[in-house]
Parts: structure tokens; C-alpha cells; sequence
């Protein structure tokens, strides 16, 4: 299994503890993990990606141009990222402030209106791990027992309380996660 | 008394401390450096911390004070001794560690230097030669330098115009909250030595009481620098240093 | 089995120096590595294993602090990123003369001058041929992952005492921001007075017992025959380690007709790109040198007469490229493939280069 994953959208959005989620994720059943962040001036209010790869075998290039997965989360990044989906890929987008959406046909894509479902759980926090659910009820590469380790082992552990929270928030990603083609 | 009686130990009156190495001085006749070496070395022996002191040493003529104090010694880059200081200080906290460092030293290259370790208040002791020129490099302007004072680079005096004013560094180190005890003093005659002395003595039993750092100034001469002999070159500080660097303790608590 | 943590090649440095007994660490904030001592600062090692950790006022403070602590045969390190390197290798250069042993962290941004905060490998030459004045040279790893930012701390260390010599970690921003799993090694202890003096006593300046004189460290000889037998001295130190101590990996080489060279996050994507053009039908395979200095000569040396083509690729203008083409010789035709400014080439991209290069 290998599987590459580009989470793109702006600064505080969660795009970046999502892919440190994920990964950790993937550590808890055992598989090699990278985490490439965009850094710099970008990430204080502006756009903000991270490339994550989990994979059964070592892992190369950390780097990428194309993935197997888009996690697209404000326009910029639908620009950007949309073409870099490989063919048969995965698109996943929140469609909230999206004036383009995106249109391939060569790739499976998805929404995930993770705004309003932010907002009818009354927990703006809870934005990053409804799009994560969304992710992994349509690959599920990484069982929500592991996600769950992961998030154990990434929360300081006056943290942890908000575990069952972050579950509850996944379950409702994965049930309102909507096939467009 | 014959020479017999007069070499007898029990009429020894005065004696060099084994803390100086018998090593020649390479310092001119008439400055300063080498009667603050010794006060140094005696309190290093008075107190019994040879094996506990380490010494930095700058770069400028005191550059070579590892040659004359029988110490462990760090030589600095130029400017930098108060980093050096630190570090050694903060890693054996059980450590004696003193820096001695010229007015280009400190009051130019290391500004940043020892201005910050001052303010950090490390429990270092600085010792600060202040001859208002340069002597290594063959009598340049200091920071320190007076105006209307003829070096090598300010041929026809120092002006402010040109050159700025002569920096009073250490009325700026004591302002600093981390400093403990400042003060400046001389060594042109017996009773200065003497105050001298006490004050470097003072200073390194504070550096064990975790009161922050004690600095030093010793108001100096450099008779080759300044052009004129030792004797002249001590009246000329008197007359023209002491009004505008005067002697005396800025803090201590 | 060992604990295995995600975290950044930056934090993994920090998480090494407490690990293997580092005495101190004194800094100044620079992207792309200030997580460094953040992550010190947040674990508070002083209260575990005493180690000082100390926000200096500059670069030029912080690697002359290094110095100090060097000078008690402690060990100690500092972190930058390349503008703060250029100011600490005034440092460097004293460190080297006076053969005091420390590990100094660069990771690396692009430049000249305040450049940009991505990654670059614009700074080879520095490191490798000596960034400040007076013809010494460094010990320079260069990590590849987390887990080698982690493992050469301890690494960096041994071989700088091995040698009485400053070692650099030579990483990039790709290597301190990225964050992958690193295994926790068996804890160090950090070496007690009575280690350090039995270790460093006839050099250190730890406080002067009866039984010997008063050590000097210094870089400063101001007669010529002094100092050149100090540089002989110093150049037989270095002929000795680059007979020893010379690191590197292979991928794909033993039938490969065509070696692509690459360090750092750079022999990732040569690794991706030796398997894309394998499918293609070219034989390709990848040599990493894991010591900068000293350069894995021989290793090189030893597949020339397979080779019909050498590429060097890198996050510069093309600097290993001309170590690779003393070596080479003339005997193989040495290309380079490089970008810059903090652009970074994905695999694709080194593949096309390569056809080019090779059917020019």
C-alpha cells in the first residue's frame, strides 16, 4: 500500500495537525510516514498544504507533482491542485467559498460541506477531522482505531479529553461525505 | 644586615606569586597590563582558586595574559570573550571565570558581547583596560579615545564630527540590571594598586554568590601609544582621563 | 522494541542532543530551524540531565559560546540556517584552529544574502571547503531523513572528539520541516568531571590541578614556522579522516551504466528517480554520500569503469558537480541537474534531464 496525499487550504483551517493525524495513523499500524509541510510567510493567514505518504516500503521522494489524493479546502488550492490528481485519483473538497468547482472527469471526486457540519455540531475546532472523516470513509487507509492512537500520541495528554469529541467529528465526516462523480 | 641575612626567609618581605609564571613580560616599560596581571595572580593565590579559575583572554596586546598566569586560558576572537565566558561559566558553574579584555575589545568589536552577558548577569568577572587606544595594532583610535587625543587614525585629534564621542561603556554596563558590581579604578600609583586590587578581589568572590557580574574598569596607560614616557604618560591620564573617566564604584550590591 | 515518534528533522535534533548526553546548546532564532531550540527550551533539560540550553544575542555570540563550552571538553552545539552560518564562520575558523571539538546544525535556506526561507544546498562550498578563513575543513554529514538528523547528533559528536574537530550537520529545510518516524536510540548519560578530565585534561580548560601547567587554548602562532607546522599538523588530521571515516549509500549501482549523485533530501528524489527510469529501461542507479567531507571518493571512483554517464543532482548552481568532476577525471562525462532559490525538482522532472543529458 501507497498512498499520497496532498491536504491544501488556508492557515488555520487544521491542514496541518489533519496530516500529522494521518500520519501518526499510519505509524500506529506500522507503515513508513512522511509529513512535508509548505512553511514560511504563506502559512500566517495564507495558503497552506502538506504532503502526506503513508506507504507499506520505504519511502523516497518526499516531494511530489502528482497524488493520489487532493484534500482541496479553498479555492487557491483547487487552482493549484485539481490538475495533480492522477488519473483514477481522488478529489475531496469542502465547497464552502469554492466559485470554481472542480472539473475533471478522469478522477473520483467528492464533497464535504465540513463548514456546515462544523456549525451543526456547534464546534468550529472540529473542521479538520469531519474533512479527515470524509477521507477515510472513502479510503479508509487508516482504521479509526489507529487514528485514534495517533491522535492519543499527538494531543499532550491534558489534551486527551477531546478525544471522543474528534471521534464523534470523523463519524459525522465520514457519514456526510457526498459521491459527485 | 649582610646579604646572608637579608636572603634568610623570615626576612623575606616580598615575594612574586607562584600564580605568575617567570615568563618575561612582552609589554612595554611603563603600561599597565602587567601590574593588573599580578593583582590577578595574587588574588588567584590569596584565595586559593588556581585550580578553580579559567581565564578568557582578548585579542590586543593582553592577548599573550596566557602566557604570564599560570591558569587554564581561553583565548578569544576578537570581541568575543564574554560569549566564551558564559558558556564556561553556565557549563562549571563551580568555576572561577574571569574575561580581561582592552577597550577595542570590548567597547567596539564585542559590544553586543558584553553587553549581553552583563545583562544576562552571568556570574563571570570582567576585567577591563581602558588606555583610550589601540596598542596592538599600533596606536588607532579606541572607542574610549578622547577628543582632541592624536592617534595613528586620528592624526589631528579626535573629533566629534568625525569620529564621534569617547564612550563612557562602562556608565552603560552599570545600568544594566544584571550587572552586581561596577566600578573603575587605576594602577598608576601604590594606594590605586592597592584599591585596584581590593576591587578585583571583591569581584571574584562575587562571581560564587550568584549575584550577577562584576566589571572592572581600570583606567590605564600606553605610554608607546600616547607617544610620551611612562612617567608623563601616568600624569597625562591624571589630568586628562580622570575628569572625564572618574574613578571610583558605579554600583554594588 | 524501540519507541518510534513522528516529529520534524528539527525536533529531532533537539529530542537527540538531551538523548545523547549534550552539555549544552546555545542558539539564535533563523527559519527554517528555530523548532531547534524551541523544542529544548519546551523540554527544559536542564532539570533532567543538566544540559544548558541558552538564547544567545547573535549567531556571532552563540558560536563563540560553542567555543567556550568546547574549550571545557564539553559537549556542545549550536543550529542555524545559512545567513546565520555565514556569521558564526568566523567561529568556525577559531574552532578549527584551536582543534576543539562541536557539532553545529545548518539548515539550509536559499540565497545569497537574506535569500528566501525554502530549502537549499546552496552552501556545499561553505561547508565543505570552509566557510571561513585559513584553508581547515569540518566533518560534514548530511541527513537524508528525520531519523538521520536524529542518529548523526550522537554521530557528529563522536567523530568531532574522535578528531578534536568541529562537525556540521549539514541538512536543508526539507529535512528540519518534514516529519517522519524517528526511533528513540538508548539513552546517554553526559559525561561526569571525572570523565571529562580523564578524557580531555591534557587540553581542556577545566581548572588547572598541581600536577600540570595551565592549559591554553588558542588558534593564535605568531611565528611562520610555528603556524605552518600547525597546518601540517592539521592537514594530516584531515588526510586521516578522509582515509577513515568517508560514508555513503548505494541504490541500484551494481549494474548501473548511469549514477545519478545526491545528498540530502536530494538523494530522496535520485532514489524515485532511479525506479522511474528503471521502468523506462535505463540503468540507473543512485550514490548518496552521507559525509560531504570527507567525500566518498573511492566509492565513486570504484564505478567509474561501469559508468557511462555521472549526474549530479542538487538545490544549487551545480557545486558537488565539480568535486565529482576532479574525481571523474575526465575518464566519464559529468552532468548536473540543479535548481534553486528553494524551487524543488520532483522526480519527473530529474528523469527528463537525465534523457537529456545523456543523448546530448
Amino acid at each position: 500500500m501507497k498512498e499520497e496525499i496532498i491536504i491544501a487550504g488556508f492557515g488555520g483551517q487544521g491542514v496541518l495537525s489533519m496530516g500529522k493525524i494521518l500520519a501518526y495513523g499510519g505509524i500506529m499500524q506500522d507503515q513508513e510516514v512522511t509529513w512535508m509541510p509548505s512553511y514560511g510567510p504563506e502559512m500566517r493567514g495564507g495558503t497552506c498544504n502538506v504532503c502526506v505518504i503513508l506507504s507499506d516500503n520505504k519511502i523516497s521522494s518526499p516531494i511530489l507533482s502528482k497524488y493520489d489524493t487532493a484534500i482541496i479546502l479553498n479555492q487557491q488550492s483547487m487552482d493549484k491542485f485539481e490538475s495533480r490528481v492522477k488519473p483514477g485519483g481522488l478529489l475531496i473538497y469542502d465547497p464552502n467559498g469554492i466559485t470554481r468547482h472542480p472539473e475533471r472527469t478522469d478522477i473520483t471526486i467528492c464533497k464535504i460541506a465540513a463548514v456546515d457540519e462544523a456549525a451543526n455540531l456547534g464546534n468550529a475546532k472540529a473542521y479538520n477531522m469531519i474533512v479527515l472523516g470524509a477521507f477515510l470513509k472513502k479510503k479508509p487507509i487508516v482504521t479509526m482505531e489507529n487514528v485514534l492512537k495517533g491522535l492519543k500520541k499527538s494531543l499532550p495528554p491534558r489534551h486527551h479529553g477531546l478525544i471522543p469529541m474528534n471521534e464523534e467529528a470523523i463519524t459525522v465526516g465520514m457519514n456526510a461525505v457526498e459521491d459527485i462523480r | 644586615m649582610d646579604i646572608k641575612d637579608i636572603i634568610k626567609p623570615e626576612n623575606k618581605v616580598y615575594g612574586k606569586t607562584p600564580v605568575l609564571k617567570d615568563a618575561v613580560l612582552h609589554y612595554c616599560p611603563g603600561c599597565s597590563h602587567g601590574v593588573v596581571h599580578k593583582l590577578i595572580a595574587e588574588v588567584i593565590e590569596e584565595m586559593g582558586i588556581q585550580d578553580k579559575t579559567i581565564g578568557v583572554s582578548p585579542v590586543g596586546c593582553s592577548v599573550f595574559a596566557y602566557n604570564y598566569l599560570d591558569i587554564d586560558w581561553q583565548q578569544a576572537a576578537h570581541g568575543r570573550a564574554p560569549a566564551l565566558a558564559t558558556a564556561t561559566k553556565r557549563l562549571m558553574p563551580d568555576k572561577y571565570v574571569f574575561t580581561y579584555q582592552g577597550d577595542g575589545d570590548l567597547a567596539s568589536i564585542g559590544t553586543a558581547e558584553i553587553m549581553h552577558a552583563c545583562n544576562r548577569g552571568e556570574n563571570i568577572v570582567v576585567i577591563f583596560i581602558n588606555n583610550a587606544i589601540y596598542g596592538m595594532t599600533g596606536g588607532q583610535m579606541a572607542p574610549t579615545t578622547l577628543l582632541g587625543q592624536v592617534t595613528a587614525t586620528t592624526p589631528y585629534g579626535r573629533r566629534a564630527d568625525l569620529n564621534g564621542y569617547p564612550m563612557k561603556i562602562t556608565e552603560l554596563i552599570a545600568q544594566l540590571e544584571g550587572t552586581c558590581y561596577v566600578t573603575r579604578q587605576s594602577v598608576q600609583n601604590p594606594a590605586s594598586v592597592r584599591r585596584t586590587k581590593k576591587a578585583i578581589r571583591k569581584a571574584f568572590e562575587n562571581s560564587m554568590m550568584n549575584k550577577g557580574t562584576s566589571f572592572v574598569e581600570v583606567v590605564s596607560t600606553c605610554n608607546s601609544g600616547w607617544k610620551t614616557t611612562p612617567v608623563k604618560a601616568n600624569k597625562w591620564m591624571e589630568e586628562n582621563m580622570f575628569p572625564f573617566y572618574p574613578l571610583g564604584d558605579m554600583k554594588d550590591r | 522494541m524501540a519507541e518510534k515518534v513522528l516529529m520534524k528533522g528539527n525536533e529531532a535534533i533537539a529530542y537527540a542532543a538531551i538523548n545523547c548526553g549534550c552539555d549544552g546548546y546555545f542558539g539564535y532564532p533563523i527559519t527554517p530551524q528555530s523548532e531547534v531550540m524551541e523544542t529544548l527550551m519546551k523540554e527544559k533539560p536542564w532539570e533532567t540531565t543538566g544540559m544548558v540550553v541558552l538564547q544567545a544575542e547573535s549567531e556571532t555570540s552563540s558560536i563563540n559560546m560553542v567555543y567556550g563550552g568546547a574549550c571545557c571538553g564539553k559537549k556542545v552545539m549550536t543550529s542555524s540556517s545559512s545567513p546565520g552560518i555565514s556569521l558564526m564562520c568566523e567561529g568556525l575558523s577559531y574552532l578549527a584552529g584551536a582543534e576543539l571539538p562541536c557539532l553545529v546544525v545548518n539548515v539550509m535556506r536559499g540565497g545569497p544574502g537574506l535569500g528566501t526561507i525554502q530549502p537549499s544546498q546552496g552552501d556545499y562550498y561553505q561547508a565543505t571547503k570552509a566557510g571561513g578563513h585559513g584553508d581547515y575543513r569540518m566533518i560534514v554529514l548530511a541527513p537524508a531523513s528525520a531519523q538521520d538528523m536524529y542518529d548523526f547528533v550522537d554521530l557528529g559528536f563522536e567523530l568531532a572528539f574522535k578528531y578534536r574537530i568541529p562537525a556540521m550537520i549539514l541538512g536543508d529545510g526539507v529535512i528540519g520541516q518534514m516529519m517522519e518516524k524517528v526511533e528513540i536510540r538508548p539513552a546517554k548519560a553526559r559525561r561526569t568531571e571525572e570523565e571529562i578530565r580523564a578524557l580531555c585534561d591534557s587540553w581542556a580548560t577545566i581548572g588547572k590541578p598541581a600536577h600540570r601547567g595551565g592549559n591554553t587554548i588558542t588558534s593564535l602562532a605568531l611565528e611562520a614556522d610555528v603556524q605552518e607546522r600547525h597546518n601540517i599538523h592539521l592537514q594530516k588530521k584531515y588526510a586521516e579522516i578522509e582515509a577513515n571515516e568517508a560514508r555513503y549509500s548505494t541504490y541500484k549501482t551494481e549494474d548501473a551504466e548511469h549514477l545519478i549523485v545526491a545528498f540530502g533530501c536530494m538523494s530522496r528524489i535520485g532514489e524515485a528517480v532511479v525506479d522511474y527510469a528503471r521502468e523506462q529501461g535505463y540503468k540507473v542507479g543512485l550514490l548518496r554520500p552521507i559525509t560531504l567531507f570527507p567525500y566518498p571518493t573511492a566509492a565513486v571512483e570504484a564505478l567509474i569503469p561501469q559508468l557511462k554517464s555521472i549526474m549530479s543532482v542538487e538545490l544549487n548552481a551545480g557545486q558537488m558537480v565539480s568535486d565529482l568532476k576532479v574525481i571523474a577525471n575526465g575518464r566519464v562525462p559529468v552532468n548536473f541537474y540543479g535548481r534553486q532559490g528553494g524551487m524543488i525538482p520532483d522526480p519527473e522532472e530529474v528523469f527528463e534531464a537525465f534523457v537529456k543529458s545523456i543523448n546530448k
